[in-house]
């Protein structure tokens, strides 16, 4: 699997485009790498609540680190969870708890995704990743 | 009359703005409508010049809002041919006009006693009677659509029993826009049993001539922002001596006669059924977008509709990848669709950055979608203002869209 881009290489490359089209076009290119996840994995008590598409989340451990696999049947979503997990992955509960998600997405130009409760349910899925890591 | 698309337009002047840097393409009217300049004028006339409450008396301003309050009524009442003003009963929207009928009904129904409704209910017309099943010990029956999405007349017929109390059905499908024969159904319902019949007007009052007498049924209920008026505003119509007997909901000032403090007896109609100060400014902004739209050539405006839709769906039955959800032979605004390999969620978000808003989900109808085999769709719902240019617009960002996601 191609490691996913970080959080730099994402505001540089969003940075480079002026049109709607060509941001929306690379966050759908950035989509084609997040990992599908198999149906048997997609179940049901993973699933995101608070989406308008299905979101999974399965969230992982190791060494005090979290891993997160993350999917929806949404391309444009798929593309955003790689946004998010650009921050996210791999990273110690504290490190996520202390990253700032909405400066962070203001950065990148794409506040709305993040500040609209409903539609596309980003919040939900931050909220929910950040819930984990307070357990952890 | 003549009708101009242009004329109109003008008339509305959200219909001139841009979205995301492009202007607006508004094809989600079955949401909510945009509205009307005197509609919005008639709102603030009445904070301006006369905002007191109603029913109080006693001073002018007071007068002149119960007049205008009042005057709302009238107009709904003409609208569709009501016969009694005490008939007209205001609430928040249909789904409160809904929750009305619910709880008193739950009170009337006995156990074994049957409701009956069709698949193609919104959550609104079916919830709410699932609760008054529930509370009572009733049984919720469902008439079966097609695969088309038109209701199964031979299905819904079979459903109607001696035990049957109660029946609600949609005027017209706001997920699929299938529009029903309500008044054949009615008469059906009538004629085979003792039941009070309900019409869900949501998406039939601004897309058809309402007329209750001629229809026949005890309910009809309709939310004002679907018909160019403010939020926070609907209508119950109710035969006035089914309402007469209908049992209270909510209690408090405005529809009571007296009190004491053990006991109350209740006011006259539509007053009983309208508990505490209401929704003023909504009623009379209801009332002058009512007044508006009946000054307009409204079979000039059922045409357009009728025109603009037929081309939407011919378009979409061209456009390579896609699937029509719900194709029935009576239609009114709406076209439902899916594209091959793409989630109605992307589509709708390519077609907002494009300016054009459209609604994608489930539409409130989650057993109707799984009934279609469908987890959702997207759905273009079109109103007078629209135009064909608009339609063609549609079909160019779709085409992007499809592009961009495929
Ligand atoms: C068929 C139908 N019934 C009921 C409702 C509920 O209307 P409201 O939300 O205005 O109360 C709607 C609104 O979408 C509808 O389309």
């Amino acid at each position: 699997m191609a490691k996913l881009p970080s959080t730099t290489d994402i505001i540089d490359d969003l940075a480079f485009f002026d049109d709607w089209e060509e941001r929306y076009q690379y966050i759908i290119d950035l989509s084609k790498q997040l990992p599908v996840l198999s149906d048997e994995e997609r179940t049901d008590d993973r699933l995101v609540k608070g989406c308008q598409s299905s979101v999974w989340l399965i969230t992982g451990i190791d060494q005090g680190k979290l891993h997160f696999s993350a999917d929806s049947d949404a391309i444009i979503v798929r593309g955003l969870l790689v946004l998010v997990l650009a921050a996210y992955q791999d990273k110690s509960a504290q490190e996520i708890l202390a990253f700032d998600m909405d400066a962070y997405f203001k950065e990148l130009d794409l506040e709305r995704h993040i500040t609209v409760t409903r539609g596309n349910g980003l919040r939900s899925i931050v909220g929910k990743i950040r819930q984990e890591a307070s357990q952890a | 009359m003549s009708f101009d698309v242009q004329t109109l337009r003008a008339q509305f002047p959200i219909l001139g703005t841009q979205v995301n840097g492009k202007p607006l393409i508004y094809l989600d009217n079955a949401a909510t409508t945009q509205k009307p300049q005197v509609m919005i004028d008639a709102l603030v006339a009445f904070y301006t010049q006369c905002n007191a409450n109603v029913h109080r008396g006693a001073h002018a301003l007071s007068d002149e809002a119960t007049r205008r309050f009042e005057n709302a009524r009238n107009s709904v009442l003409t609208l569709i041919n009501a016969t009694r003003r005490e008939e007209v009963i205001w609430t928040k929207g249909t789904t409160e006009a809904l929750n009305l009928v619910a709880n008193g009904l739950s009170k009337k129904l006995k156990k074994n006693d049957e409701i009956v409704v069709t698949e193609m209910e919104h959550h609104a017309n079916l919830v709410t009677w699932q609760q008054a099943c529930e509370a009572s010990g009733a049984l919720l029956k469902v008439a079966r659509i097609n695969d088309s999405g038109e209701l199964d007349i031979d299905d819904f017929q079979s459903m109607l029993t001696e035990r049957t109390r109660f029946v609600a059905f949609p005027h017209a499908s706001n997920a699929l826009g299938t529009l029903n024969p309500v008044t054949a159904m009615t008469a059906m319902v009538k004629s085979h049993c003792d039941a009070l019949v309900l019409v869900d007007g949501a998406q039939g009052i601004a897309h058809c001539d309402v007329d209750v007498q001629a229809i026949g049924c005890d309910f009809y209920a309709f939310s004002g922002h679907k018909l160019f008026g403010p939020t926070g505003i609907g209508v119950l119509w109710g035969r006035y001596d089914v309402l007469d007997t209908w049992p209270v909901w909510q209690t408090g000032g405005e529809m009571i006669s007296t009190v004491e403090y053990q006991q109350s007896t209740w006011g006259e109609l539509p007053y009983r059924l309208e508990a505490g100060t209401p929704n003023i400014a909504g009623a009379i902004g209801l009332g002058a977008a009512v007044d508006w739209f009946m000054q307009q050539d409204r079979i000039a405006l059922r045409q357009h509709e009728d025109e603009l839709l037929k081309y939407a769906m011919e378009l979409g039955s061209e456009f390579s990848g896609m699937t029509l959800v719900g194709t029935a032979r009576e239609k009114v605004g709406v076209m439902s669709f899916l594209v091959d390999g793409t989630h109605p969620g992307d589509l709708g978000f390519i077609l907002d950055q494009q300016g054009v808003a459209i609604r994608t989900g489930d539409h409130c109808a989650q057993p109707l979608m799984k009934r279609l085999g469908v987890g959702g769709t997207a759905r273009v719902s079109l109103s007078i203002y629209n135009t064909v240019d608009e339609v063609d617009a549609l079909f160019v960002a779709l085409k992007k869209a499809q592009q961009m996601l495929t």
